[in-house]
């Protein structure tokens, strides 16, 4: 019997023409595209983006030169170079971030013990050569002076999962 | 329109007359093969709740994606036409003319409207068949001179599966000329005059949808695109194809859609035959009553219709395996359309109303 009921259904076209009618009915439903130059989806306080260096209110950059960034960073994206300075404090002489090599893992970030490495919600970017895309210390700390406020919220943010 | 044409043209010597003929025939038909494509994709994209193409649009205008196939077809002009070295030259360049010629050369016998047709030969049937398998060489050859093993499995399987189908598709298209007792395609539809319930779908309707599913096998048009197999063998028959030769393929496999469209209306769906005709009371309305009438029109949206069903067949079903694709063709169909052949003789020789009663 069940062998019947099979062979009526695929002689009639039975689940076939159900199946038709679920794309019938999904060609009336409203698209879900997101028209993307006009239209976003919403970041998560976490996304991973073009990277930034950030400063204390007071103006001091907050980089120790620790070197636990250049350590972390499984693409060896990071290098760092420090001396120290006539105050004693010891800061970075040379900070550079190669974006062809680095993967937006995060580590970096999580590494730093001053919070000063970042990676912000930028990801609209690009370089038109590939010395471009060599971020230097002072590229990173403009960035970081430019999105302060916003660096700021999403740490804000996400700080009490962390 | 075609006596204006004649009267306009008349006095140029044939050839000319006949090449103008086919410009104004070609035009319309190439630029409905490439809406046809943003058709597909926008109506895909639909079933798949997104939007498709809509950027590309004419003078700064988004217009919903007008302009997308003019963009895609300058693009493939643009590309160069690469040869691969191991290929057969002159079979590799040949192949997409071959694959196109017969797409377009079937049109010949297609009656749009009472007295528009370009050749009213009395065995347009047998024209319409014998041209359309023709396009298989166009398969096979680029699969064979593409001198790669994608290309040769996809010609293979392009080529068996269309051997079988077309016989599944030459019973069916039996059926129908038994039913109207003639091989000429616009004594066919002369055969189906009167309101929608004198079309052959309703005595026919087995053999239909065997024709139906038979046609979209023929054009290797999903699920059954084992030939083109894009998962399984990159590309078949022409992988080794770009810029324009691949366009040609392209234009040839669309130009057949519209072609089986074009047939399933001619011999199933009345062909130009509106459903109403015959109902007085609409058809003499002033103004309006036109559009209820008979007229190339209706053809035009029944072709409409079935390109729409293509496209919906293709976003609906996964690909068939290959051993079921040649099962589907030779142990079911085939047998369907030969019982259905007997009852429709039956049916004949009763003379059951209304289409063989008196």
């Amino acid at each position: 019997m069940s062998n019947f009921s099979r062979r009526f259904k695929s002689l009639f076209l039975v689940e076939l023409r159900s199946g038709m009618g679920v794309t019938l009915r999904h060609f009336f439903k409203r698209k879900v595209t997101q028209q993307y130059p006009e239209e976003k989806t919403p970041l998560s306080p976490r996304f991973r983006g073009l990277h930034a260096l950030r400063r204390y209110p007071n103006g001091e950059e907050r980089c120790i030169a620790c070197k636990l960034c250049e350590a972390v960073c499984p693409a060896l994206a990071i290098t760092i170079e420090s001396e120290q300075r006539a105050d004693g404090t010891r800061r970075t002489t040379r900070y550079d971030i190669d974006l062809t090599k680095c993967i937006f893992c995060g580590y970096c970030e999580e590494s730093c013990p001053v919070d000063s490495i970042v990676e912000t919600h930028i990801f609209e970017y690009h370089g038109e050569q590939r010395g471009d895309l060599y971020m230097t210390k002072e590229k990173l700390l403009a960035i970081g002076d430019k999105y302060e406020a916003e660096i700021a919220r999403c740490r804000q943010e996400d700080a009490n999962y962390r | 329109m075609i006596d204006w044409i004649i009267t306009t043209f008349g006095h140029l010597p044939v050839v000319i007359r006949t090449v103008i003929l086919i410009a104004l025939f070609l035009i319309p038909l190439m630029l409905s093969v490439a809406y046809l494509t943003l058709a597909e994709r926008k109506i895909i994209g639909a079933m798949q709740v997104r939007m498709g193409p809509n950027r590309v649009g004419f003078l700064g205008f988004r217009m919903w994606g007008l302009g997308q196939p003019i963009a895609d077809a300058v693009k493939l002009m643009f590309k160069e036409i690469i040869i691969p070295t191991g290929s057969n030259k002159y079979l590799f360049i040949i192949s997409p003319i071959l694959s196109i010629a017969p797409a377009l050369a079937a049109w010949a016998v297609i009656p749009f409207s009472k007295d528009v047709v370009f050749a009213n030969v009395n065995a347009g049937l047998l024209y319409v068949l014998a041209v359309t398998s023709i396009g298989v060489y166009g398969v096979i050859i680029a699969g064979w001179s593409s001198n790669s093993k994608y290309a040769l499995l996809g010609a293979m399987r392009s080529a068996a599966q269309i051997v079988s189908y077309e016989i599944a598709m030459g019973f069916a298209l039996v059926g129908v000329l038994m039913a109207a007792g003639s091989l000429n395609l616009g004594e066919i539809v002369a055969a189906q005059k009167g309101n929608i319930g004198h079309w052959f779908i309703w005595p026919l309707l087995p053999l239909f949808v065997v024709y139906f599913i038979s046609g979209v096998a023929e054009t290797n048009r999903a699920p059954f695109d084992v030939a083109e197999g894009e998962s399984e063998i990159v590309a078949g028959f022409h992988v080794d194809y770009s810029g324009m030769a691949f366009a040609v393929f392209f234009l040839a496999e669309y130009a057949n859609m519209i072609l089986i469209a074009a047939l399933t209306s001619i011999m199933f769906l009345g062909g130009w035959m509106s459903p109403l005709a015959g109902w007085d009371a609409v058809t003499t309305l002033p103004f309006i009553g036109p559009i209820f009438d008979s007229g190339v029109h209706w053809l035009l949206i029944k072709i409409a219709f079935f390109l729409f069903c293509f496209l919906w067949l293709r976003a609906t079903f996964p690909r068939y395996r290959y051993d079921q694709i040649m099962r589907l063709g030779w142990k079911v169909f085939i047998p369907i359309t030969i019982v259905w052949l007997l009852v429709v003789g039956v049916a004949i020789l009763a003379k059951l109303p209304p289409w063989w009663g008196a």
